[in-house]
Formats: C-alpha cells, sequence, structure tokens
C-alpha cells in the first residue's frame, strides 16, 4: 500500500475511534471521561510517519490518537475503556493511562504538562547511550504555560538532549482560546529562549508535519539537541465528553471543519491519483469492521477480579 | 567495623553503588563541585565526572521527572533535593508519575527512581528549610520511605534503596550528619553485604516497660531518654520504624505487647503526622494489650520558626520525652 494510503487510513481509524468512544460514553457503556482528538489526527500520524522503532513518545490526556498511530491495538484499548482486564493497564488506567513499552509508547498522562519532564529525562538517557533514538513529548498550547515546559526545555537546551517537543495548538485549552493565555502568538517562537529551533506548521497537513517531524528527528541524531514543533490544528470535538461549547460559535466550527484534515487529505490523494471513491470506501469499510471487532473484544473480555485491588503496586507484588 | 559519620556513610553508600553499577547516577543542584548543600557527594564529580554527577538548573520538578523517564529508559537515577521543603516544587512528578506507573502500566513500566533529601530542624533554618514532611509521601500508596537514624542503616538502606525497582524517597536527617557510628564494609566478594531489606523496624535499645518509637532524628533523642529513665529504674524500649513505608507493624506490636505502654516521638507537627498512624495501627490491634492510651509527642501545629528560642520550644527532645514517659507510667500504676 502507498503510504500516503496508510496514513489516510490511520487517520481514519483514529477518528472513527473516537466518535465510536463518544457514543459509546454518551449510551452509559463506557463509565468515566475521554478526551476526543477529532480534528487532530494529521498530527499524531504525521509524527508517527517520521518515527523509528526505537524512539520513545509520551502523550497526554487526549491520547487515543497517538497511541493508535504508534500502532496501539484497538482491542486493547476498548477493553481498557471498557475498564476491563484485558485492557492495556487492566483496567486501571482508563482513557488517558495506556501504555505499550514495547512499541516506546509510554502512556498518555492525566496531568497537563505532566509528561514533559519525563520525556526530557528519556531524551537524557538516550543522550548518554549515544543511540541513534530520540524521545517524543507531545503537549498541548495549554501544556505550555506549565512551569515544567520552562524547565524541561531550558534543560533540554542546556545538554543538547534528543527531544522533540511536538505542541498541538488545538486553539483552545477546555474553553479557553488560545490567545487568552498564550502571551505570544506562536508558541514555536518560545524555542529561541532556549537556544534551540522552533518551527510552526499546519498540523492539519500531514505530510507537513512529518517532514518538520523528520527534520527535528535527524537535526537531533546527529547530536544537535531538541526542536520545539508547534503544529497549529483545531480540535473539532469538545474538550471531553459532556462540552457543550458554549465557548465558541457554530460559524466558527463550520469554518474550521473546512479544514478538516481528514478530507483534505482525501481530496488531494483523489485529485493525484492516489485513491478513489470506490477505494475510500472500501478503506473506511475494513477500519469499521477492525473498531467493531475491538468492540466486541471489549464486551465479551471479563472485568478485573475486584481481589487484585491491591496487587502490582510494588515489583515484590505482581499482579 | 569502622567507625565513620552519618554523612560519610550515605557518600560510601553512593560512591559503591556508582562503582557497581554504570546504570547509576546522581543529579541534583551543586551536587558536583560543590559537594551538596551538606557536603554529602563532596568528591564523587572527581571519580565519576560531571556525567554520573551531574550539577542540575534550579528546577525540582523536571529534575524529578527526568529522574523518572532516565529510570523507564533503565537507569537508576538518585536524586538530591538541597531540603525536603523544596520537595513541594516536584510534588506532581513523585504523586501523579513514579507512584502510579507500575500499579497502572504493569511489570513494563519499573521505575528504579532515588530521591535523597535533608529533613528537620534544630538549625534555626526557618519555616521553609526545616520542615519533616514524611507524612504527605507516606500517604501515597506506590513510594516507598526510609528515615534511617544511624550510619550503619543509611549506608545499607539507601544501597538497598538504590538496587530497589520502585520509587523511595531517602530522608537524611540534617542533625544526624556528624553523628559517628559503625557501617558495614564493602566486599568486592560479596556485593551483597551490608545490604538490609526495606520495611524492617529495628530495636534500638531493648526494655519491658514502655515502648518508645521514633525515626528519624527523633531516635537519637528517645536512645537518651531511655538512657535517662535508666537512672530511674525504668526500662524503655526504644523502636526505630527506619522504613516508614512500608511499615513494619509486626516488631512494632511485638514491642507494645511486651510494655503494654507506648509512646511515639515525631518531629514534624503533630496533626496528620505518622504517628497518628502509628498509633491507629496499635489500638486497632492490640487494644486489649494497653495499660495507657497511646501518646504522642510531636511538634506543635505551626510553622517552624527561625529563632533558636523557638525551634528548641517547637522540636521535641530527651527531657519531654523524660517527662511523659514519666507520667504515663505513674497513670498506668
Amino acid at each position: 500500500m502507498d503510504e500516503n494510503v496508510e496514513y489516510y487510513r490511520q487517520m481514519l481509524l483514529i477518528r472513527l475511534f473516537e466518535q465510536r468512544v463518544e457514543q459509546l460514553f454518551t449510551e452509559g457503556v463506557i463509565r468515566g471521561t475521554m478526551h476526543p482528538c477529532t480534528g487532530q489526527e494529521a498530527v499524531a500520524v504525521g509524527v508517527m510517519a517520521a518515527l523509528s522503532p526505537s524512539d520513545y513518545i509520551t502523550s497526554t490526556h487526549r491520547g487515543h490518537g497517538h497511541f493508535l498511530a504508534r500502532g496501539g491495538d484497538p482491542r486493547l484499548m476498548m477493553a481498557e475503556l471498557f475498564g476491563k482486564k484485558t485492557g492495556y493497564s487492566g483496567g486501571r488506567g482508563g482513557s488517558q493511562l495506556m501504555g505499550d513499552y514495547s512499541l516506546g509508547f509510554l502512556g498518555g498522562n492525566g496531568i497537563t504538562g505532566g509528561s514533559i519532564p519525563v520525556a526530557t529525562g528519556v531524551g537524557l538517557s538516550l543522550k548518554r547511550r549515544q543511540q541513534d533514538a530520540v524521545a517524543v513529548c507531545f503537549f498541548g498550547d495549554g501544556a505550555s504555560n506549565q512551569g515544567t515546559f520552562h524547565e524541561s526545555l531550558n534543560m533540554a537546551g542546556l545538554w543538547d538532549l534528543p527531544v522533540l517537543y511536538v505542541c498541538e495548538n488545538n486553539a483552545y485549552a477546555m474553553s479557553t482560546p488560545v490567545h487568552q493565555a498564550l502571551s505570544i502568538e506562536n508558541v514555536a517562537d518560545r524555542a529561541g529562549a532556549y537556544g534551540f529551533p522552533g518551527v510552526s506548521v499546519d498540523g492539519n497537513d500531514v505530510s507537513a508535519v512529518r517532514k518538520a517531524v523528520v527534520e527535528a528527528r535527524a537535526r537531533a541524531c546527529r547530536g544537535k539537541g531538541p526542536s520545539l514543533i508547534e503544529c497549529k490544528t483545531y480540535r473539532l470535538s469538545g474538550h471531553s465528553r459532556g462540552d457543550q461549547r458554549r465557548y465558541r460559535s457554530a460559524e466558527e466550527e463550520q469554518k474550521a471543519w473546512q479544514q478538516d484534515p481528514i478530507r483534505r487529505f482525501r481530496e488531494k490523494l483523489e485529485s493525484e491519483g492516489f485513491m478513489d471513491p470506490d477505494g475510500t470506501d472500501q478503506l473506511q469499510h475494513e477500519v469499521q469492521q477492525q473498531l467493531e471487532q475491538a468492540e466486541q473484544f471489549a464486551r465479551e473480555s471479563s472485568f478485573p477480579d475486584p481481589d487484585d485491588l491491591e496487587k502490582g503496586l510494588y515489583a515484590t507484588d505482581q499482579l | 567495623m569502622r567507625q565513620i559519620s552519618y554523612s560519610d556513610a550515605i557518600r560510601e553508600a553512593l560512591t559503591e553503588e556508582l562503582r557497581r553499577d554504570e546504570d547509576v547516577f546522581l543529579m541534583g543542584e551543586d551536587i558536583g563541585a560543590y559537594g551538596g548543600a551538606f557536603g554529602v557527594t563532596r568528591g564523587l564529580i572527581d571519580e565519576f565526572g560531571a556525567e554520573r554527577v551531574m550539577d542540575t538548573p534550579i528546577s525540582e520538578g523536571t529534575t524529578a521527572g527526568a529522574a523518572i523517564g532516565a529510570a523507564l529508559e533503565g537507569r537508576r537515577p538518585v536524586v538530591e533535593f538541597m531540603f525536603m521543603d523544596f520537595i513541594a516544587l516536584a510534588a506532581d512528578q513523585l504523586l501523579n508519575q513514579a507512584a502510579k506507573l507500575r500499579y497502572v502500566f504493569g511489570e513494563q513500566a519499573s521505575c528504579p527512581l532515588v530521591i535523597r533529601t535533608p529533613t528537620g530542624g534544630g538549625r534555626c533554618y526557618g519555616p521553609t528549610h526545616s520542615q519533616s514532611l514524611e507524612a504527605w509521601f507516606v500517604h501515597v500508596p506506590g513510594l516507598k520511605v526510609i528515615a534511617p537514624a544511624t550510619p550503619y542503616d543509611a549506608k545499607s538502606l539507601l544501597k538497598t534503596a538504590v538496587r530497589d525497582p520502585d520509587p523511595v524517597l531517602f530522608l537524611e536527617h540534617k542533625m544526624l550528619y556528624k553523628q559517628q557510628g559503625q557501617v558495614a564494609d564493602d566486599d568486592e566478594h560479596d556485593d551483597c553485604r551490608g545490604i538490609l531489606p526495606l520495611g524492617e523496624a529495628r530495636i534500638a535499645r531493648e526494655g519491658q516497660d514502655i515502648t518508645i518509637v521514633a525515626w528519624s532524628g527523633m531516635t537519637r533523642e528517645a536512645e537518651k531518654a531511655a538512657e535517662e529513665l535508666e537512672k530511674s529504674d525504668v526500662e524503655a524500649e526504644v523502636v526505630d520504624m527506619r522504613t516508614l513505608s512500608p511499615m513494619d507493624t509486626e516488631t512494632l506490636l511485638a514491642s507494645v505487647r511486651k510494655t503494654g505502654c507506648v509512646l511515639i516521638v515525631q518531629e514534624a507537627p503533630r496533626t496528620g503526622g505518622v504517628g497518628g498512624e502509628i498509633s491507629a495501627r496499635i489500638s486497632e490491634n492490640i487494644y486489649e494489650y494497653l495499660d495507657a492510651p497511646v501518646r504522642r509527642l510531636a511538634s506543635p501545629d505551626v510553622p517552624f520558626p527561625a529563632s533558636p528560642v523557638l525551634e528548641e520550644r517547637m522540636i521535641p527532645d530527651k527531657n519531654r520525652i523524660v517527662e511523659v514517659a514519666v507520667e504515663m507510667l505513674e497513670e498506668g500504676i
């Protein structure tokens, strides 16, 4: 399969996964909360397309897309959302805390900005080992206002660590528009204060994201240190389940949907002859089937045994 | 066995572990050429270099988080925070990140991290350089908390902590750094020599009339009080908890079963302290063995003042331990 078609498939998988999961929350089948990444699929897929299997990734509260694009198994993710034993974290982590270290995917994070120092430390260790690998740190525009952002980027710049700081600027920190929380226009411009490059790219263009990450990764692997890549995108969904989106207008959202990264990419692929409408329909059908299987797996899986509640806190008492 | 100071004992533990395992490295503020605010890491940079004895910017949050990231990548970082009070700046990384990893992500998420930090008053450093915040962390499942009182325990338990696969908080009391005592020697043929398991309390002194429970800096005061009590024919047993999490309830209960009378001495302010937890464990389990209500001696519920006169009133000492112990024994009779 052409790599572009594969990127399209991944973006579609993320979109339909999030839509189905939102629906299951609404129906009360899944409990708790989730933060959909609808509209941000090109960032997840574009970044992962540029990475190598030896790289590490830290994700955020809005991390389903990152995980799927890195190769996370939709069945085990869905089971985790259902709170089932077969889920990635055995039902202990839920939406925000699932990971697969064999994929270098260190998991999402429930604390805004919480993973920025952790990714920095992975980079510190990788630099010592002089491996051809980088740590990729996802965070949002909101997290870029946390103190850990400043501390971490300073340290990474100081020690030339192989860390790629990927800011998904999706225009809102929950309900707060980015211009109400950020003292400058571009998060990327902050990189200059730490002595390394920062770029702003169209986060709804999977190819542009991929290109920026390929360059930053090559630079890091040459020992030149970190980069800050700001992917400007738009969160088409609400912040989390139950968000009525009263803080923005329907017109604004309609305008944003015209920049829908998936539709844009499909039109591009079809106009350039990589795909035809039949092919895209077929892909959609396959992805839908995969998700149905994932859901069935989750529904049929067992819940964790409550008697195991206190197990697995320390290495001496593994679950 | 050799006699060295508590501070030298910690340095020996670090030196031996740095030599033993290439993945061990130190991070902290001014731990290189300066040797740390209390001189504990003095000279280590000469043997191990700046890559393994890393001076960090003043960024406690990211230092803790970076240590977590390095640990997840297979390293064994040992972080020094200059004063325990500063750990507030790293609280998110310890509570929300390190402590949750293994429970949520399972075996794949091993986080062998040690945070060393000096605690306690006695030096007139005032409200933000004198606190003993162990109760905060004992309250967080997923973190282990060690608070040694002797050079032997400091060295042996720190070596254990460095080898432990989970995050450990290692609390050093400022007033103990100069205290002399025996330590276990390193042995090139047996690298487990002198290693102590976590979660075992120590009977610092045997007795059958009253149990005095303490940890860290208060252990020494408790021992001095026991010597004083001996002059009035009172045989006090001193239980040094050493590890606060996991807590050795068995040793504690065995001592109280024997004496029927227990005084808990804690340097931190009274309310919400570890002493309350110890008291509850005794009452819940062996209420019928008690000849008198469990008593706690602690700092009052105020911030640590700087003035020597105020600080002296603040911290429990030998004389007050003796006073309360005598009172309890008289009531018990």
